[in-house]
C-alpha cells in the first residue's frame, strides 16, 4: 500500500487530535462532577449559604476545567496546523503530542476537583473562613495543574520541533516515547496533588487556627507528589533532544519506546501514593497540631518509600536509552 | 527494512522490560502511599506511639515493595540476560 507522506502526517495529526481531546475530557469532567456533587451536599446542609457555595463551586470547576482547555487547544492546533513537512517523523511527533496532552489532562482534571468539593463542604461547615478556604483551594488546585502544564509544554515542543533531517528510525520511537512519558506520568501526580489539596481544605474548615501548618504540609506533600511527573518530563526531554544514530533494527526503536512507556506508567502509582500519604498527614495536622512535626517526618519517610518504584522506572528508562 | 529473528527477540525483550517496570510500579506506589497515609493518621491520633507506628509502616511498605522489586528484577533480566 503506497500512501504519500503528507497523507500520513494528516492522519497522525487528526488521530492525535481525537485522542487528545477524547482522553483530555475525562479528567476535567470527573473532577467538576465531584465538585458539583459536594456543592449540592453542602447546600443541603446550609441552604442559606447557597450563593457563596455556588460561587465557590464555579471557581473550583473553572480551575479543573483548565486541564480540559489545554487538551482542546492542543487538539485545535493539531487539526489546523500547516505541517508542510516531507519527513515522516513529523507524523510521529504530532501523534506523540496528542497522546501526551490527552493523558496529561486526566490527572489534573480529577485532582483539581477534590479541593473544589472539599472547599464547598467547608463553606457550609465554617462560613466565617470562606476567604481563607477559597485562597487555599486556589493554591492547591493550581499546583494540581502543573502536571497538565508539563504535558502541554511537551506537546507544544513536539508539535513545533524542528525535525530537520533526523533519521526516521529509531527517532520516531523516541518522539512517541517522549509524549507517553510526560503524559502518562502526569496522571498520578495530578491526582495525588488533588487528594492533598482536598484534605487541606477539609482541615482548614475543621480547625481554621491551624491554617499555617496545614498549608505548609500541603505544599510539601504536593511538591513530593509532583516528582514522578518531573521524572517523566526529564525522560521526555532526553528522548526529544538526544540524537540517536540511524539504525534500521526494530530493537533500537523498541528500546526508546519502552523507555517512554516505562517512565510514563511507572509514574502513576507513586504519584497517587504520595498524594494519599500527604492526605493522611494534612488531615491530622489540623486535628492534632502538636504532632505536626512528627507527621511531617513520617509523611516524608513514607513518601520516600512510595517514590522508590518511580525511581526504579526511571533507572530502567535510562538504561533503555543509554545502555542497551 | 529487514527484520531478523534475533532483532525481533531483542525488540520484544526491550519493550517487555519497559512494560514490566512501568506497569509493575503502579501497584507498589499506590499501596505504599496508602500505608503511609494511614500511618500518618494513626500518628496524629496517638503521637506517643510514633516509633512503633513508623516501624509497622516501614515493614508493611517493604512487603508492598516486593512486587515492584520483582518487576525491576524481571526488567533487568530482560535487558541484560535474555
Amino acid at each position: 500500500m503506497f500512501t504519500d507522506v503528507a497523507t500520513i502526517i494528516k492522519l497522525a495529526s487528526f488521530g492525535g487530535a481525537g485522542i487528545c481531546i477524547g482522553l483530555g475530557a475525562i479528567g476535567a469532567a470527573v473532577g467538576e462532577g465531584y465538585t458539583a456533587g459536594m456543592a449540592n451536599l453542602s447546600i443541603s446542609h446550609k441552604p442559606e449559604r447557597s450563593g457563596d457555595i455556588m460561587k465557590n463551586m464555579l471557581v473550583g470547576q473553572a480551575v479543573a476545567e483548565s486541564a480540559g482547555i489545554f487538551a482542546l487547544v492542543i487538539a485545535i492546533v493539531l487539526i489546523f496546523m500547516d505541517a508542510s513537512s516531507t519527513n515522516l517523523l513529523t507524523a510521529a511527533a504530532l501523534f506523540g503530542a496528542g497522546i501526551c496532552m490527552g493523558f496529561g489532562a486526566i490527572g489534573s482534571g480529577i485532582g483539581s476537583g477534590y479541593p473544589g468539593g472539599e472547599a464547598c463542604l467547608g463553606l457550609s461547615r465554617q462560613p466565617s473562613v470562606s476567604n481563607r478556604l477559597m485562597t487555599n483551594m486556589l493554591i492547591g488546585s493550581a499546583v494540581c495543574q502543573t502536571p497538565a502544564i508539563f504535558s502541554m509544554v511537551v506537546s507544544l515542543m513536539l508539535i513545533f520541533k524542528n525535525i530537520g533531517d533526523l533519521p526516521l528510525a529509531p527517532t520516531w520511537a523516541a518522539l512517541l516515547g517522549a509524549g507517553i512519558s510526560t503524559g502518562v506520568a502526569a496522571i498520578g501526580s495530578g491526582m495525588g496533588g488533588g487528594m492533598t489539596a482536598g484534605a487541606s481544605c477539609e482541615s482548614i474548615a475543621r480547625n481554621p487556627e491551624t491554617l499555617g501548618r496545614v498549608t505548609t504540609t500541603m505544599l510539601v506533600g504536593q511538591a513530593v507528589s509532583q516528582t514522578p511527573s518531573i521524572f517523566g518530563l526529564l525522560v521526555s526531554f532526553i528522548l526529544m533532544f538526544k540524537t540517536f544514530p540511524e539504525s534500521s533494527t526494530l530493537s533500537a526503536a523498541m528500546a526508546l519506546l519502552g523507555a517512554g512507556i516505562c517512565m510514563g506508567f511507572g509514574g502513576i502509582g507513586p504519584g497517587i501514593g504520595n498524594g494519599m500519604t500527604a492526605q493522611g498527614a494534612v488531615k491530622w495536622v489540623s486535628r492534632n497540631i502538636e504532632a505536626a512535626g512528627e507527621l511531617m517526618r513520617t509523611m516524608l519517610v513514607g513518601q520516600a518509600v512510595s517514590q522508590s518504584t518511580a525511581i526504579y522506572a526511571m533507572v530502567i528508562s535510562l538504561v533503555l536509552v543509554f545502555v542497551v | 527494512m529487514a527484520i531478523e529473528g534475533a532483532d525481533i527477540v531483542k525488540a520484544a525483550a526491550f519493550i517487555g522490560a519497559g512494560l514490566a517496570m512501568g506497569f509493575g510500579a503502579i501497584g507498589p506506589g499506590v499501596g505504599e502511599g496508602f500505608a503511609a497515609g494511614k500511618a500518618c493518621e494513626a500518628i496524629g491520633k496517638k503521637p506517643e506511639e510514633a516509633g512503633l507506628l513508623t516501624r509497622t509502616m516501614l515493614v508493611g511498605q517493604a512487603v508492598s515493595e516486593s512486587t515492584g522489586i520483582y518487576s525491576l528484577v524481571i526488567a533487568l533480566l530482560l535487558l541484560f540476560v535474555v
